[in-house]
């Protein structure tokens, strides 16, 4: 018998329409974990890298992660990967709401899509029954709007239902797939779900899902949910809300908003608008809140509250994500109003709240700048919502320069050229980040920002305060019920950090020192993304319910393998290397991991080698980053060392890198 | 004896539709207690209460399971409150014949909610922490009645569904089979 898992996928070829419930081997869980790990084998084993993100061989693959459908506080997170259009790499999309622990009940871990089907369909599981279904009928339709009127076709109210919306079905390179009340947005998975000719994927299921050892298990969560009301009652002192308390329920209940809009920029991110936050914005923003909002909402088995469901005037009602409150907003300098209800319809349309309000605010940087001219935007508003609207709208319907703009900001660059490429300024591997500007290199974010393969600074960061406190009594009072640490020394790091002074940024913490902060911040994304848990309770907020001195015995419990800190550790490492393996052989390299030039005014290029040269050989990478022969024995995954030696990226035996990094053959020459 | 008047102490669990944000922890934990042995699995569609939801009309309504009922409703009544319009099963309690909700989802036998019997207080207070679940227990005078012991319940509803005689059969065949 399995435990917490089903150890059962489904595997779908769309262009066949066979369908099969596949037997999964329990030591790919045990080695891999389940959710992104054992996804990203999949990857490796079965998507060639020559192959296309456009391509049939491109896998699709919908997981649950390993605890999801337990009693565990927040575990609900549906981990989607695929290759994506617009990095070309793998991309791991999660998402929130209700249906991955849906899977586990119909008896799946994971539904795994393959080939391209030859018209538009659905995937319809219900427990043992699960069949594609024609849905040209629900072509253009929006996603939520899908949901529904599928739940309605299929008489299953209770059925949990992905859907991709225009964006998706005409392979705009930044489309999510949207489910309840979460999406799950970046690299573009909904872009390939509408190249598979795919609209939904529908689960309904009734089954158990079993615990190894059960009142340990129960015990496990009781304390979870305990530390929760603590934290909700105790909030940490000294910190801005979002870092305060749990999840990021703040989004949608709190109205203070001075410092996502005084501290990330506006328009094509670029404008720091420093005086922004006045008592009359906090009226007008708080008025149009409190009429639009109707309920703060959670996603399954978790009490947090961190979406709500919005009715902008006119509109139908939907289901926002936390952030995307803002996105649209600062993207058009317009206010909440406006945001909240162009959100409406990015939702229905299936955009990602970053990528999207970000291309829009590019082309008409290019139109104010003269790259693009009037003619390219024949018929559009002169009003600035307007405007807004009207790019949107060509963007999803990929109709004249949306069709050029719906490839992202980096491709849409390379096709209009003239110089389009310098207004193109805020990707990490050809992907748009947050729209943060800011003064002080820091050496914590320069390396999440360079070496992520998340493509989300929000899915890598947390753990670790963002500042240093500003009075040596205020760390020691922060330090002092911090258990969550994987090890003490992390304790002084952040009590000998200064504002100012010999131990402040860029200089501290030194270049090891950020190793290990790094490295403690992902290792808790990365186990996240296994066992399906949102990282609001565990890898994003300081001092969480989850953490690595418990994630092991959550394990243990519930899914029945031994398991310790350090076995879970090695764990991640060998996926998280995986996860860069398929993207070394994709091509990835040291040159990729940069942060946008104008990220940081102020920089430090010999510091930042330094610090990628530290950071790389701490995770047993070359100097170009990829992973070594040794560190990829070590980790069992000889067949990655092979395929390497074979291909050329690696030569035997070898640690130097193949080819010197372009940086530094600069520093020697 | 029954027609006697005795104090009684009734436990209800007092629901708060406008705090529920429709996460199900409750379902979760429900189904949970009541898994044998106690914890080893859960499944929502086992639960004793369950969060009649419609996101988008804004209907939110945790429900724990009453009596079990063989015949379903003549007329099932809309109502609107606060301009929100709700179907009137969503206030139901009832396992019976018109929805699939409070039915064990492989036999179909009807749950009933027993308050957790043995616990402090339910479980699903305990686990809704946003308190759309509060606990209370007041003293009511009450006629006094033989009460049907939970099997019972199962065998009426199974007679209900297909006849003394199918069920009197199946009976006499199961305990020729385990006589074997």
């Amino acid at each position: 018998m399995r435990y917490g898992e089903t150890g059962f996928n489904l595997e779908i070829d769309l262009t066949t329409g066979n369908i099969e419930r596949v037997e999964t081997d329990p030591r790919d869980t045990e080695l891999y974990l389940g959710g992104l790990g054992t996804n990203a084998k999949l990857i490796w084993d079965r998507v060639p890298p020559e192959a296309d993100a456009f391509s049939p061989e491109n896998l699709l693959i919908f997981a649950s992660g390993l605890l999801c459908g337990t009693p565990a506080t927040g575990c609900n997170r549906t981990i989607v990967t695929t290759i994506s259009p617009q990095t070309k790499l793998m991309a791991f999309s999660m998402m929130g709401g209700f249906w991955a622990p849906e899977l586990k009940y119909a008896g799946y871990d994971k539904v795994i899509f393959r080939g391209k089907s030859p018209e538009l369909v659905y995937l319809y599981i219900n427990n043992d029954k699960v069949e594609l279904r024609a849905a040209e009928h629900l072509r253009g339709r929006g996603s939520v709007e899908t949901a529904e009127l599928i739940r309605q076709e299929l008489k299953e109210p209770k059925a949990q239902v992905a859907a991709i919306g225009m964006a998706g079905e005409n392979r705009v390179f930044f489309a999510s797939i949207e489910q309840g009340r979460s999406s799950a947005s970046r690299g573009g998975i909904g872009a390939v779900m509408g190249d598979k000719n795919l609209k939904a994927v529908v689960v309904r299921g009734t089954k158990d899902i079993s615990l190894a050892r059960p009142a340990e298990f129960m015990e496990l969560c009781q304390e979870v949910l305990e530390y929760i009301k603590f934290r909700n009652e105790n909030p940490v002192p000294g910190v801005m809300p979002i870092l305060a308390g749990l999840g990021s329920p703040q989004e949608m209940k709190v109205h203070d908003e001075k410092w996502h809009t005084e501290n990330f920029s506006w328009g094509n991110s670029r404008t720091r608008r420093k005086e922004f936050w006045s008592e009359e914005v906090e009226r007008d923003w708080t008025e149009t809140m409190d009429k639009m909002r109707t309920r703060l909402i959670s996603c399954y088995n978790c009490p947090m509250t961190c979406g709500a469901t919005i009715s902008p005037p006119g509109m139908p009602t939907y289901m926002m994500k936390c952030f995307s409150k803002l996105t649209y907003t600062m993207a058009a300098f317009a206010d909440l109003e406006f945001g909240l209800g162009i959100a409406q319809s990015a939702t229905e349309y299936g955009v990602d709240g970053f990528s999207a309000p970000q291309v829009m605010a590019f082309a008409l940087e290019l139109l104010e700048n003269g790259i693009l001219t009037d003619e390219d935007f024949p018929g559009m508003p002169e009003d600035n919502e307007g405007r807004f609207y009207w790019l949107l709208d060509h963007i999803v319907r990929r109709e004249g320069i949306g069709d050029i703009l719906a490839d992202g900001t980096y491709w849409a660059a390379q096709r209009i050229g003239k110089g389009a490429e310098e207004y193109a300024h805020n990707n990490i591997k050809k992907h748009e980040q947050l729209p943060l500007k800011l003064s002080m290199l820091n050496p914590i974010y320069f390396i999440m920002y360079a070496t992520g393969e998340k493509i989300n600074i929000t899915q890598i960061e947390g753990q670790f305060p963002q500042a240093p406190f500003p009075k040596r009594e205020h760390r020691e009072a922060f330090v002092k019920d911090w258990f969550q640490v994987p090890d003490e020394k992390f304790k002084q790091y952040f009590l000998d950090w200064e504002p100012r002074g010999e131990n402040s940024i860029p200089y501290y913490p030194t270049p090891p020192m950020v190793c290990d902060i790094v490295d403690w911040q992902e290792r808790m994304h990365y186990i996240d993304d296994a066992l399906g848990m949102c990282a609001g309770l565990s890898s994003f907020p300081l001092k969480p319910p989850y953490h690595i001195h418990n994630y092991p015995k959550f394990i243990s419990a519930g899914a029945g393998y031994d398991m310790d800190e350090e076995k879970l550790t090695q764990a991640i490492k060998r996926y998280r290397t995986l996860v860069r393996a398929n993207n070394t052989r994709r091509g990835m390299r040291r040159k990729d991991e940069q942060p946008p030039k104008d990220h940081w005014k102020k920089r430090f290029p010999e510091l930042e080698q330094e610090l990628l040269d530290t950071y790389y050989a701490f995770k047993g990478w070359n100097s170009d980053g990829i992973p070594t022969e040794t560190t990829l024995r070590e980790l069992g995954l000889d067949y990655v060392a092979d395929d390497f030696i074979e291909r050329g990226i690696l030569t035997k035996d070898e640690e130097a890198p193949p080819q010197k990094a372009a940086a530094d053959q600069e520093k020697e020459a | 004896m029954p027609g006697e008047k005795k104090t009684k102490t009734v436990k209800t669990i007092k629901v708060d539709v406008d705090k529920c944000n429709g996460c199900r922890a409750c379902e979760v934990i429900c189904s949970a207690f009541h898994a044998a042995p106690k914890y080893s699995s859960n499944n929502p569609e086992r639960s004793r209460i369950r969060v009649i939801r419609e996101p988008l009309k804004d209907v939110y309504v945790p429900v724990y399971a009453g009596e079990y009922t063989p015949a379903e409703c003549m007329g099932r009544d809309k109502y609107i409150i606060d301009g929100k319009e709700y179907d009137e099963c969503a206030f139901c309690r009832a396992s019976c014949p018109s929805r699939s909700l409070f039915k064990e989802p492989d036999s179909g036998l009807p749950l009933k909610c027993d308050m957790c019997e043995g616990e402090d207080e339910p479980l699903c207070v305990k686990w809704c922490i946003v308190d759309a679940l509060t606990y209370e227990e007041r003293e009511e005078e009450v006629e006094e009645g033989e009460e049907m012991e939970e099997m019972e319940v199962g065998l009426e509803a199974l007679a209900d569904k297909f006849g003394m005689d199918k069920i009197r059969d199946a009976m006499a065949r199961l305990s020729q089979h385990k006589k074997d």
